[in-house]
Protein backbone atom coordinates (compact mmCIF):
# COMPACT_ATOMS: atom_id res chain seq x y z
CA UNK A 1 0.00 0.00 0.00
CA UNK A 2 3.13 2.52 0.79
CA UNK A 3 4.51 2.06 -2.68
CA UNK A 4 0.83 2.55 -3.68
CA UNK A 5 0.74 5.71 -2.27
CA UNK A 6 4.04 7.29 -3.20
CA UNK A 7 3.09 6.05 -6.79
CA UNK A 8 0.05 8.10 -6.96
CA UNK A 9 1.81 11.19 -5.14
CA UNK A 10 3.98 11.29 -7.63
CA UNK A 11 1.27 11.09 -10.75
CA UNK A 12 -0.40 14.22 -8.60
CA UNK A 13 2.47 16.21 -8.26
CA UNK A 14 3.03 15.67 -11.70
CA UNK A 15 -0.17 17.07 -12.88
CA UNK A 16 0.26 20.01 -10.47
CA UNK A 17 3.19 20.71 -12.23
CA UNK A 18 2.24 20.48 -15.32
CA UNK A 19 -0.55 23.14 -14.51
CA UNK A 20 1.95 25.08 -13.11
CA UNK A 21 3.77 25.30 -15.94
CA UNK A 22 0.58 25.72 -18.37
CA UNK A 23 -0.27 29.19 -15.73
CA UNK A 24 3.55 30.60 -15.68
CA UNK A 25 3.71 30.12 -19.71
CA UNK A 26 0.46 31.97 -19.80
CA UNK A 27 0.78 35.02 -17.37
CA UNK A 28 4.97 35.07 -18.13
CA UNK A 29 4.90 34.43 -22.45
CA UNK A 30 1.58 35.63 -23.45
CA UNK A 31 0.03 39.29 -24.08
CA UNK A 32 -2.15 38.24 -20.72
CA UNK A 33 0.43 39.18 -18.41
CA UNK A 34 1.42 42.28 -20.28
CA UNK A 35 -1.05 44.73 -21.14
CA UNK A 36 -4.50 43.02 -20.75
CA UNK A 37 -7.72 43.68 -20.73
CA UNK A 38 -7.25 44.57 -16.98
CA UNK A 39 -5.27 47.85 -16.45
CA UNK A 40 -6.16 49.56 -19.72
CA UNK A 41 -8.18 51.70 -21.13
CA UNK A 42 -9.15 52.33 -24.56
CA UNK A 43 -9.02 55.40 -27.02
CA UNK A 44 -9.72 55.42 -31.11
CA UNK A 45 -8.53 57.84 -33.81
CA UNK A 46 -10.20 58.24 -37.30
CA UNK A 47 -7.25 58.11 -40.34
CA UNK A 48 -8.30 58.49 -43.83
CA UNK A 49 -5.22 56.25 -44.48
CA UNK A 50 -3.73 53.16 -42.10
CA UNK A 51 -1.65 52.02 -44.79
CA UNK A 52 -0.60 48.61 -43.56
CA UNK A 53 -1.44 49.43 -39.68
CA UNK A 54 -1.92 45.47 -38.21
CA UNK A 55 -4.12 44.97 -35.16
CA UNK A 56 -2.02 44.40 -31.59
CA UNK A 57 1.11 46.83 -33.57
CA UNK A 58 2.54 49.04 -30.83
CA UNK A 59 1.04 52.05 -29.90
CA UNK A 60 4.23 54.76 -28.26
CA UNK A 61 4.85 57.79 -26.93
CA UNK A 62 8.15 59.11 -27.56
CA UNK A 63 9.59 55.66 -28.84
CA UNK A 64 8.35 53.90 -25.61
CA UNK A 65 5.49 51.51 -25.90
CA UNK A 66 2.59 52.32 -24.00
CA UNK A 67 0.05 49.87 -25.78
CA UNK A 68 -1.21 48.35 -28.74
CA UNK A 69 -3.73 48.16 -31.54
CA UNK A 70 -6.58 46.66 -31.09
CA UNK A 71 -8.92 47.00 -33.89
CA UNK A 72 -9.12 48.46 -36.71
CA UNK A 73 -12.80 49.00 -38.94
CA UNK A 74 -14.04 50.87 -41.52
CA UNK A 75 -16.36 53.86 -40.52
CA UNK A 76 -19.08 52.60 -43.30
CA UNK A 77 -20.36 56.51 -43.99
CA UNK A 78 -17.66 58.60 -43.63
CA UNK A 79 -15.03 55.75 -44.80
CA UNK A 80 -12.23 56.46 -42.82
CA UNK A 81 -10.41 53.96 -40.47
CA UNK A 82 -11.51 53.41 -37.14
CA UNK A 83 -8.45 52.53 -34.96
CA UNK A 84 -8.84 51.30 -31.72
CA UNK A 85 -6.18 51.35 -29.41
CA UNK A 86 -5.50 49.76 -25.59
CA UNK A 87 -3.49 51.97 -23.80
CA UNK A 88 -1.83 50.36 -20.55
CA UNK A 89 -3.61 52.07 -17.40
CA UNK A 90 0.00 53.53 -15.99
CA UNK A 91 -0.01 56.01 -18.97
CA UNK A 92 -3.41 57.46 -17.69
CA UNK A 93 -2.02 61.21 -18.52
CA UNK A 94 -2.60 61.73 -22.19
CA UNK A 95 -4.01 65.51 -22.66
CA UNK A 96 -7.16 65.32 -24.73
CA UNK A 97 -5.44 67.04 -27.76
CA UNK A 98 -2.93 64.07 -28.12
CA UNK A 99 -2.80 63.59 -31.88
CA UNK A 100 -1.70 60.71 -33.54
CA UNK A 101 0.28 59.87 -36.79
CA UNK A 102 0.92 56.55 -37.97
CA UNK A 103 4.79 56.08 -38.14
CA UNK A 104 7.08 53.03 -40.14
CA UNK A 105 9.66 51.78 -38.14
CA UNK A 106 13.14 51.93 -40.38
CA UNK A 107 13.49 51.95 -43.50
CA UNK A 108 10.87 48.96 -44.05
CA UNK A 109 9.67 48.23 -40.62
CA UNK A 110 6.54 47.51 -39.26
CA UNK A 111 3.97 50.43 -39.11
CA UNK A 112 3.15 51.87 -35.45
CA UNK A 113 1.05 54.82 -33.98
CA UNK A 114 2.68 57.15 -32.51
CA UNK A 115 1.26 59.34 -29.60
CA UNK A 116 2.16 63.41 -30.01
CA UNK A 117 0.64 64.61 -26.51
CA UNK A 118 -0.81 68.37 -26.42
CA UNK A 119 -1.29 71.02 -23.91
CA UNK A 120 -4.75 70.39 -22.40
CA UNK A 121 -5.38 70.21 -18.78
CA UNK A 122 -7.62 67.60 -19.22
CA UNK A 123 -6.82 63.53 -19.81
CA UNK A 124 -8.27 61.39 -22.42
CA UNK A 125 -10.45 58.72 -20.61
CA UNK A 126 -11.63 55.22 -21.54
CA UNK A 127 -13.85 55.22 -24.94
CA UNK A 128 -12.10 58.83 -26.00
CA UNK A 129 -11.59 59.57 -29.78
CA UNK A 130 -8.80 61.86 -30.81
CA UNK A 131 -9.15 64.94 -32.93
CA UNK A 132 -5.97 65.09 -34.68
CA UNK A 133 -4.98 62.01 -36.63
CA UNK A 134 -2.04 61.92 -38.94
CA UNK A 135 -2.49 59.20 -41.86
CA UNK A 136 0.13 57.04 -43.32
CA UNK A 137 2.52 58.21 -46.06
CA UNK A 138 1.71 55.80 -48.81
CA UNK A 139 4.92 55.34 -50.88
CA UNK A 140 2.96 54.90 -54.12
CA UNK A 141 0.89 58.38 -53.84
CA UNK A 142 4.40 59.92 -52.70
CA UNK A 143 5.69 59.08 -55.83
CA UNK A 144 2.36 59.51 -58.27
CA UNK A 145 2.09 62.63 -56.56
CA UNK A 146 5.76 63.65 -57.80
CA UNK A 147 5.10 62.44 -61.04
CA UNK A 148 1.63 64.70 -61.66
CA UNK A 149 3.96 67.45 -60.07
CA UNK A 150 7.20 67.45 -62.50
CA UNK A 151 4.62 67.10 -64.91
CA UNK A 152 2.80 70.13 -64.76
CA UNK A 153 6.04 72.35 -64.09
CA UNK A 154 6.90 71.45 -67.05
CA UNK A 155 4.28 72.33 -69.48
CA UNK A 156 4.16 75.56 -67.57
CA UNK A 157 7.17 76.28 -68.53
CA UNK A 158 6.37 76.15 -72.47
CA UNK B 1 0.45 -7.78 -42.06
CA UNK B 2 2.15 -7.61 -45.60
CA UNK B 3 1.30 -9.29 -48.57
CA UNK B 4 -1.77 -8.82 -50.79
CA UNK B 5 -2.72 -5.94 -53.44
CA UNK B 6 -2.87 -2.26 -53.30
CA UNK B 7 -6.77 -2.95 -53.04
CA UNK B 8 -6.11 -5.28 -50.01
CA UNK B 9 -3.63 -3.29 -48.61
CA UNK B 10 -6.44 -0.19 -48.81
CA UNK B 11 -9.30 -2.51 -47.55
CA UNK B 12 -7.47 -3.24 -44.17
CA UNK B 13 -6.51 0.81 -43.77
CA UNK B 14 -9.97 1.41 -44.12
CA UNK B 15 -10.89 -1.34 -41.91
CA UNK B 16 -8.38 -0.47 -39.25
CA UNK B 17 -9.81 3.12 -39.33
CA UNK B 18 -13.16 1.94 -38.72
CA UNK B 19 -12.13 -0.48 -35.63
CA UNK B 20 -10.50 2.55 -34.42
CA UNK B 21 -13.44 4.52 -34.03
CA UNK B 22 -15.63 1.89 -32.80
CA UNK B 23 -13.24 1.52 -30.03
CA UNK B 24 -12.98 4.78 -29.28
CA UNK B 25 -16.77 4.66 -29.02
CA UNK B 26 -16.57 1.61 -26.49
CA UNK B 27 -13.91 3.52 -24.42
CA UNK B 28 -16.08 6.97 -24.15
CA UNK B 29 -18.88 4.32 -23.65
CA UNK B 30 -17.12 3.10 -20.64
CA UNK B 31 -16.16 6.33 -19.15
CA UNK B 32 -17.34 6.61 -15.26
CA UNK B 33 -15.95 7.96 -12.12
CA UNK B 34 -15.54 5.18 -10.01
CA UNK B 35 -12.81 5.78 -7.17
CA UNK B 36 -10.97 2.42 -8.12
CA UNK B 37 -11.19 3.76 -11.42
CA UNK B 38 -9.35 7.12 -10.28
CA UNK B 39 -6.52 5.41 -8.59
CA UNK B 40 -5.76 2.82 -11.53
CA UNK B 41 -5.66 6.35 -13.43
CA UNK B 42 -3.12 7.87 -11.02
CA UNK B 43 -1.08 5.09 -11.48
CA UNK B 44 -0.87 4.96 -14.79
CA UNK B 45 -0.72 8.67 -15.07
CA UNK B 46 2.54 7.85 -12.92
CA UNK B 47 4.07 4.92 -15.85
CA UNK B 48 2.54 7.22 -18.35
CA UNK B 49 3.30 10.88 -17.54
CA UNK B 50 5.78 11.26 -14.54
CA UNK B 51 8.12 8.88 -16.62
CA UNK B 52 8.43 10.32 -19.62
CA UNK B 53 9.13 14.10 -17.75
CA UNK B 54 13.32 12.83 -17.90
CA UNK B 55 13.21 12.77 -22.28
CA UNK B 56 10.68 15.19 -22.36
CA UNK B 57 12.35 17.64 -20.20
CA UNK B 58 15.89 17.17 -21.12
CA UNK B 59 14.75 17.22 -25.10
CA UNK B 60 12.70 20.58 -24.22
CA UNK B 61 16.00 22.12 -23.05
CA UNK B 62 18.29 21.43 -25.41
CA UNK B 63 15.57 22.34 -28.21
CA UNK B 64 15.23 25.75 -26.23
CA UNK B 65 19.29 26.27 -26.52
CA UNK B 66 19.44 25.57 -30.10
CA UNK B 67 16.04 27.84 -30.81
CA UNK B 68 17.60 30.79 -29.29
CA UNK B 69 21.21 30.27 -30.84
CA UNK B 70 19.37 29.84 -34.42
CA UNK B 71 16.96 32.42 -34.06
CA UNK B 72 19.85 35.19 -32.14
CA UNK B 73 22.39 33.88 -35.09
CA UNK B 74 20.06 35.19 -37.63
CA UNK B 75 18.14 38.21 -36.40
CA UNK B 76 21.52 39.37 -35.62
CA UNK B 77 21.82 40.25 -39.14
CA UNK B 78 18.77 42.53 -39.14
CA UNK B 79 19.77 44.34 -36.11
CA UNK B 80 16.36 42.82 -34.41
CA UNK B 81 18.33 40.45 -31.88
CA UNK B 82 15.86 40.81 -28.64
CA UNK B 83 13.39 39.42 -30.98
CA UNK B 84 14.72 36.00 -30.31
CA UNK B 85 12.35 35.23 -26.99
CA UNK B 86 9.37 36.56 -29.38
CA UNK B 87 10.68 34.03 -31.94
CA UNK B 88 10.95 31.19 -29.58
CA UNK B 89 8.09 31.24 -27.72
CA UNK B 90 5.89 31.45 -30.99
CA UNK B 91 8.02 29.08 -32.50
CA UNK B 92 6.66 26.95 -29.28
CA UNK B 93 3.78 27.14 -28.79
CA UNK B 94 2.13 27.09 -31.98
CA UNK B 95 4.23 24.28 -33.87
CA UNK B 96 7.49 22.58 -32.28
CA UNK B 97 6.50 22.17 -28.14
CA UNK B 98 2.76 20.20 -29.03
CA UNK B 99 4.28 18.16 -32.09
CA UNK B 100 7.93 17.08 -30.67
CA UNK B 101 6.27 16.54 -27.14
CA UNK B 102 3.75 14.10 -29.33
CA UNK B 103 6.70 12.69 -31.11
CA UNK B 104 8.38 11.75 -28.47
CA UNK B 105 5.39 10.82 -26.09
CA UNK B 106 4.19 8.14 -28.76
CA UNK B 107 7.79 6.69 -28.84
CA UNK B 108 8.34 6.83 -25.10
CA UNK B 109 4.53 5.73 -23.31
CA UNK B 110 2.55 4.61 -26.57
CA UNK B 111 5.18 1.80 -26.98
CA UNK B 112 5.21 1.02 -23.85
CA UNK B 113 1.18 1.04 -23.75
CA UNK B 114 0.59 -1.10 -27.23
CA UNK B 115 3.71 -3.12 -25.55
CA UNK B 116 2.10 -3.78 -22.00
CA UNK B 117 -1.80 -4.35 -23.68
CA UNK B 118 -0.16 -6.55 -26.65
CA UNK B 119 1.76 -8.81 -23.84
CA UNK B 120 -1.62 -9.10 -21.74
CA UNK B 121 -3.21 -10.36 -24.71
CA UNK B 122 -0.56 -12.35 -25.75
CA UNK B 123 -0.27 -14.29 -22.37
CA UNK B 124 -3.91 -14.26 -22.36
CA UNK B 125 -4.44 -12.74 -19.66
CA UNK B 126 -7.13 -10.30 -21.32
CA UNK B 127 -9.71 -13.33 -21.69
CA UNK B 128 -8.98 -14.10 -18.16
CA UNK B 129 -10.22 -11.14 -17.20
CA UNK B 130 -12.85 -11.66 -19.60
CA UNK B 131 -13.96 -14.98 -17.92
CA UNK B 132 -14.26 -13.22 -14.24
CA UNK B 133 -16.85 -10.91 -16.03
CA UNK B 134 -14.13 -8.04 -15.52
CA UNK B 135 -14.36 -6.21 -18.45
CA UNK B 136 -10.71 -5.42 -20.25
CA UNK B 137 -11.90 -2.28 -21.56
CA UNK B 138 -13.08 -1.15 -18.47
CA UNK B 139 -9.96 -2.43 -16.44
CA UNK B 140 -7.10 -1.82 -18.72
CA UNK B 141 -7.34 -0.02 -21.76
CA UNK B 142 -10.01 2.90 -20.44
CA UNK B 143 -7.15 3.55 -17.56
CA UNK B 144 -4.49 3.69 -19.87
CA UNK B 145 -6.19 5.82 -22.27
CA UNK B 146 -7.36 8.34 -19.60
CA UNK B 147 -3.75 8.80 -18.25
CA UNK B 148 -2.54 9.20 -21.34
CA UNK B 149 -4.79 11.81 -22.80
CA UNK B 150 -4.45 13.81 -19.31
CA UNK B 151 -0.80 13.58 -19.58
CA UNK B 152 0.16 14.72 -23.43
CA UNK B 153 -0.66 18.31 -22.29
CA UNK B 154 0.73 18.60 -19.21
CA UNK B 155 4.20 17.36 -20.86
CA UNK B 156 3.74 19.67 -23.28
CA UNK B 157 3.06 22.74 -21.52
CA UNK B 158 6.50 21.55 -19.29
CA UNK B 159 8.35 21.57 -22.53
CA UNK B 160 7.36 24.62 -23.18
CA UNK B 161 8.21 26.17 -20.50
CA UNK B 162 11.72 23.93 -20.48
CA UNK B 163 12.54 25.28 -24.05
CA UNK B 164 11.50 29.13 -22.86
CA UNK B 165 13.79 28.47 -19.96
CA UNK B 166 16.62 27.09 -22.53
CA UNK B 167 16.44 29.70 -25.04
CA UNK B 168 16.06 32.95 -22.01
CA UNK B 169 19.40 31.07 -20.47
CA UNK B 170 21.08 31.05 -23.75
CA UNK B 171 20.11 34.51 -24.72
CA UNK B 172 20.66 36.14 -21.35
CA UNK B 173 23.77 34.42 -19.85
CA UNK B 174 25.33 33.56 -23.18
CA UNK B 175 24.93 36.42 -25.21
CA UNK B 176 24.09 39.21 -22.49
CA UNK B 177 20.85 40.32 -24.27
CA UNK B 178 18.85 42.38 -21.70
CA UNK B 179 16.44 40.29 -19.84
CA UNK B 180 13.72 43.10 -19.69
CA UNK B 181 13.42 42.93 -23.80
CA UNK B 182 13.73 39.39 -23.66
CA UNK B 183 10.65 39.03 -21.79
CA UNK B 184 8.53 42.26 -22.99
CA UNK B 185 9.18 41.27 -26.36
CA UNK B 186 7.90 37.62 -26.02
CA UNK B 187 4.26 38.92 -24.02
CA UNK B 188 4.03 41.56 -26.58
CA UNK B 189 4.02 39.24 -29.72
CA UNK B 190 2.45 36.28 -28.19
CA UNK B 191 -1.22 36.35 -28.23
CA UNK B 192 -2.71 34.25 -26.14
CA UNK B 193 -5.82 33.32 -28.13
CA UNK B 194 -3.94 32.52 -31.62
CA UNK B 195 -0.62 31.38 -30.00
CA UNK B 196 -1.04 29.84 -26.54
CA UNK B 197 -4.81 28.49 -26.06
CA UNK B 198 -4.34 26.74 -30.02
CA UNK B 199 -1.07 25.52 -29.40
CA UNK B 200 -2.95 23.89 -26.21
CA UNK B 201 -5.79 22.90 -28.35
CA UNK B 202 -3.53 21.17 -30.50
CA UNK B 203 -1.55 19.15 -27.45
CA UNK B 204 -5.24 18.05 -26.35
CA UNK B 205 -5.93 16.60 -29.94
CA UNK B 206 -2.35 15.08 -30.15
CA UNK B 207 -2.85 13.18 -26.43
CA UNK B 208 -6.50 11.72 -27.82
CA UNK B 209 -5.05 10.71 -31.14
CA UNK B 210 -1.44 8.85 -29.76
CA UNK B 211 -3.65 7.52 -26.39
CA UNK B 212 -6.27 5.71 -29.11
CA UNK B 213 -3.55 4.58 -31.40
CA UNK B 214 -1.80 2.91 -28.82
CA UNK B 215 -4.14 1.22 -26.78
CA UNK B 216 -6.23 0.19 -30.37
CA UNK B 217 -2.51 -0.93 -31.42
CA UNK B 218 -2.10 -3.08 -28.14
CA UNK B 219 -5.80 -4.16 -27.94
CA UNK B 220 -6.16 -5.64 -31.62
CA UNK B 221 -2.65 -6.70 -31.50
CA UNK B 222 -1.60 -11.02 -33.10
CA UNK B 223 -1.61 -12.40 -29.56
CA UNK B 224 2.01 -14.02 -30.49
CA UNK B 225 5.54 -11.96 -29.80
CA UNK B 226 5.60 -10.94 -33.55
CA UNK B 227 2.02 -9.03 -33.04
CA UNK B 228 3.61 -7.85 -29.93
CA UNK B 229 6.44 -6.37 -32.28
CA UNK B 230 4.46 -5.30 -35.01
CA UNK B 231 1.72 -3.46 -32.78
CA UNK B 232 4.55 -1.20 -30.97
CA UNK B 233 6.14 -0.09 -34.47
CA UNK B 234 2.70 0.64 -35.82
CA UNK B 235 2.12 2.63 -32.81
CA UNK B 236 5.20 5.25 -33.36
CA UNK B 237 4.37 5.16 -37.07
CA UNK B 238 0.86 5.65 -37.64
CA UNK B 239 1.18 8.05 -34.33
CA UNK B 240 3.73 10.04 -35.72
CA UNK B 241 2.22 10.06 -39.29
CA UNK B 242 -1.17 10.78 -37.66
CA UNK B 243 0.25 13.90 -35.66
CA UNK B 244 2.17 15.33 -38.26
CA UNK B 245 -0.91 15.30 -40.55
CA UNK B 246 -3.33 16.61 -38.22
CA UNK B 247 -0.86 19.04 -37.28
CA UNK B 248 -1.51 20.61 -40.59
CA UNK B 249 -5.21 20.32 -40.67
CA UNK B 250 -5.64 22.09 -36.83
CA UNK B 251 -3.34 24.48 -38.01
CA UNK B 252 -5.08 25.74 -41.14
CA UNK B 253 -8.08 25.68 -38.75
CA UNK B 254 -7.41 27.38 -36.20
CA UNK B 255 -5.65 30.55 -37.60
Amino acid sequence: MKINQSVELTAGLFMLLGLAALLFLAFEATDVGGFGKEGSYQISARFSNVGDLKPRAPVAVAGVNIGTIEAITLEPDSFEALVTMTIDARYDQLPTDTSASIYTKGVLGDKYVELEPGGSPDYLRNGDELFIAQSAVVLEELVSKYLFNSDTESSDEE
Amino acid sequence: MTGGGIIDQTNRALRDIGLCGLFLLQIVGRLRLSTRQWGEVMRQLYFIGTRSLVIILTSAFFVGMVLGLQGYNTLVQFGASESVGAVVALTLFRELGPVLTALLFAGRAGTSIAAEIGLMKATEQLDALELMAIDPIERVVLPRFIAAVLALPMLTALFNMLAVLGSYLFAVEWTHLDQGLFWSRMQSVVDFQADYVSGFIKSVVFGIVIALISVFQGYTAEPTGRGVAIATTQTVIVGSIIVLVLDFVLTALLI
